[in-house]
């Protein structure tokens, strides 16, 4: 088991450093203001300004920035990385929710699935740009007792927009994969609904629901942070990818870092799901029911 | 008291549709306690149909089905009847303990009292040391036995079985022909069992009910009367053999039946 952690821990920084490597031999051969082909540009730009060193890339993570209260760019990285992951991590958990519930209804009542199924589908072909601001608007106008909208809700809720779509088709394929023997095996023993969705379907959805929590952990990241920048929330990645983005003709290396913030939440996300598969695998056969 | 009885039972699949089945008609049995009752016949016949109405599974069309002088319905509820299938059908998830605790479980048992049935049904089906195995770490006959513990858990009077072994291989199947008998004496089961199998029915059942399709119905009850002792000897009998010829015939008549109406049955 640790060897084969081992193993995976090595093919990942193996795989990393043939990724840095790849980029470095493009800045070696490729044109430094693109390849062009009949006037279309067709090989990105080789330049520094375009593509800067990969080592290039770690120097600025040691950066002095005067207006962050002399913090380290790293520094700055991490809280905004922490300041992200807190709305991630809210969005997904709130997506999971009602991935899980709109799966269970939907199981429930045919009808329903077949109302339900076609919105839902349409709602992830909404633009998120285009749906942030309503988000804010519509937040905005809520008054619960002294309970106020923050920006930061937009983003939990945007994320959550994202994560909930696979969990709800996991969960409902997921659930309706007993056999119709085990079906009419709990039938047998009389049981109530309630009995067979937690004793027999929602067990029997898991290795479903697993695949659909990794698709729903990289949609929360990319859901909070787009959301972080078009509804201005600031502190966090997505926020820090626009300010460094606005700076890159000045320092083109620093962008790079912020997308490394980007970068280590998704893994952080897909961290968080894989150890949630091996303890509740654990006890299960290892291929997965078709 | 009667345990099965089963009066003017009618099931008819999709009425008035233009794929209407009359799965079963005129359907009359009655089942002692104790008795092990075989239903054999073609694909078609409606043996599985007749098996989901004792179990409430379904609902019949016309007729009624009481198991111990209850209705169906409250003989499900009560619990009466344990069931096994084709497939072993254990949930991955469990133990093979837990898997037994299941039914149990359902009921409301506390936990102390589930551990001491299960273990005890292990003991029965000769898996003690298998308690705490996941089923896919069990052999196909193993995780038939398993899933007989599990029918047999909360002691049901009633045993309904759907081609339990038919996915077994011919030794471990014997094997397990053997083992159940051994299991529903001890247990004192009456047993319903639907089989393709001629030699397994008749090794089995005190009484062998022949049933053909279209529409399905019982056409024979053929008592086996090779006493209660069985044992791989009564395999070589030549009473054995007389019964299995007799079984045969009765479904060669429904063959033939059948063919001069034109019917592909294979």
């Amino acid at each position: 088991m640790t060897r084969a952690r081992l193993r995976r821990v090595v093919m990942f920084v193996a795989a990393l450093v043939a990724v840095a490597c790849l980029w470095e031999f493009y800045k070696i051969i490729g044109p430094d203001q693109g390849g062009k082909a009949f006037g279309w540009t067709v090989l990105p730009r080789a330049g520094d300004r375009s593509m800067p060193h990969v080592w290039e890339m770690f120097a600025r993570l040691g950066d002095v920035e005067a207006s962050q209260g002399g913090r380290h760019i790293w520094q700055i990285i991490l809280s905004a990385i922490w300041y992200s992951l807190r709305l991630v991590l809210a969005g997904f958990a709130l997506g999971v929710i009602v991935g899980m519930g709109l799966g269970v209804v939907m199981s429930r009542l045919k009808l329903v699935e077949r109302g339900l199924m076609p919105l839902l589908v349409a709602s992830q072909t909404v633009p998120l740009i285009a749906l942030a601001p309503l988000v804010v608007a519509w937040g905005g106008k809520l008054h619960i007792g002294s309970f106020t909208w923050e920006k930061w809700m937009s983003a939990v809720v945007l994320g959550a927009f994202l994560s909930f779509f696979p969990v709800a088709i996991g969960t409902l394929k997921g659930l309706n994969s007993p056999s119709a023997e085990a079906l009419e095996l709990m039938q047998s023993y009389a049981a109530t609904w309630r009995q067979t969705l937690f004793k027999l379907r929602f067990p029997a959805a898991v290795p479903f629901l697993i695949p659909a929590l990794k698709l729903a952990g990289s949609a929360s990241v990319f859901g909070v942070l787009v959301s972080e920048i078009s509804t201005g929330v600031s502190g966090g990645v997505g926020r820090l990818i626009i300010k460094f983005a606005n700076e890159a003709s000045s320092k083109p290396a620093r962008v790079f870092t912020s997308v490394f913030g980007a970068v280590i939440l998704g893994l952080l996300m897909a961290g968080l799901v894989a150890a949630a598969e091996s303890r509740i695998m654990r006890n299960r056969p290892k291929e997965i029911p078709a | 008291m009667t345990t099965l009885s089963i009066r003017s039972l009618k099931k008819v699949f999709n009425p008035g549709k233009a794929n209407q089945v009359d799965a079963l008609v005129d359907v009359d049995l009655t089942v002692e306690p104790g008795d092990f009752v075989s239903l054999i016949g073609p694909s078609g016949c409606g043996k599985s149909t007749l098996l989901r109405l004792l179990a409430d599974l379904i609902q019949p069309t016309s007729g009624t089905v009481m198991m111990n002088g209850k209705s169906a319905h409250q003989a499900r509820i009560d619990q009466d009847y344990g069931m096994a299938f084709q497939q072993a059908g254990l949930f991955d998830w469990r133990s093979v303990a837990e898997n037994i605790e299941l039914p149990l479980e359902l009921k409301g048992w506390d936990k102390a009292k589930r551990r001491d049935r299960a273990h005890e049904m292990l003991e029965l089906v000769k898996l003690r040391e298998f308690a705490d195995h996941r089923p896919w770490e069990l052999s196909g006959g193993m995780q038939q036995r398993v899933a007989i513990a599990r029918a047999l858990a909360s002691h049901p009077q009633v045993l309904l079985m759907d081609e339990p072994f038919g996915a077994l291989d011919e030794m471990t199947r014997e094997h397990m022909q053997a083992e159940l008998l051994r299991i529903c004496r001890a247990a004192q089961t009456t047993v319903v069992f639907v089989t393709h199998s001629i030699p397994e029915a008749v090794y089995l059942s005190s009484r062998v009910v022949v049933m053909s399709p279209r529409p399905g119905r019982i056409t024979q009850i053929i008592d086996v009367g090779l006493g209660d002792a069985r044992t791989d000897e009564t395999r070589d009998d030549a009473a054995f053999y007389t019964k299995i010829t007799e079984v045969r015939e009765a479904l060669r008549g429904i063959e033939s039946t059948l063919a001069a109406r034109g019917v592909d049955n294979r």
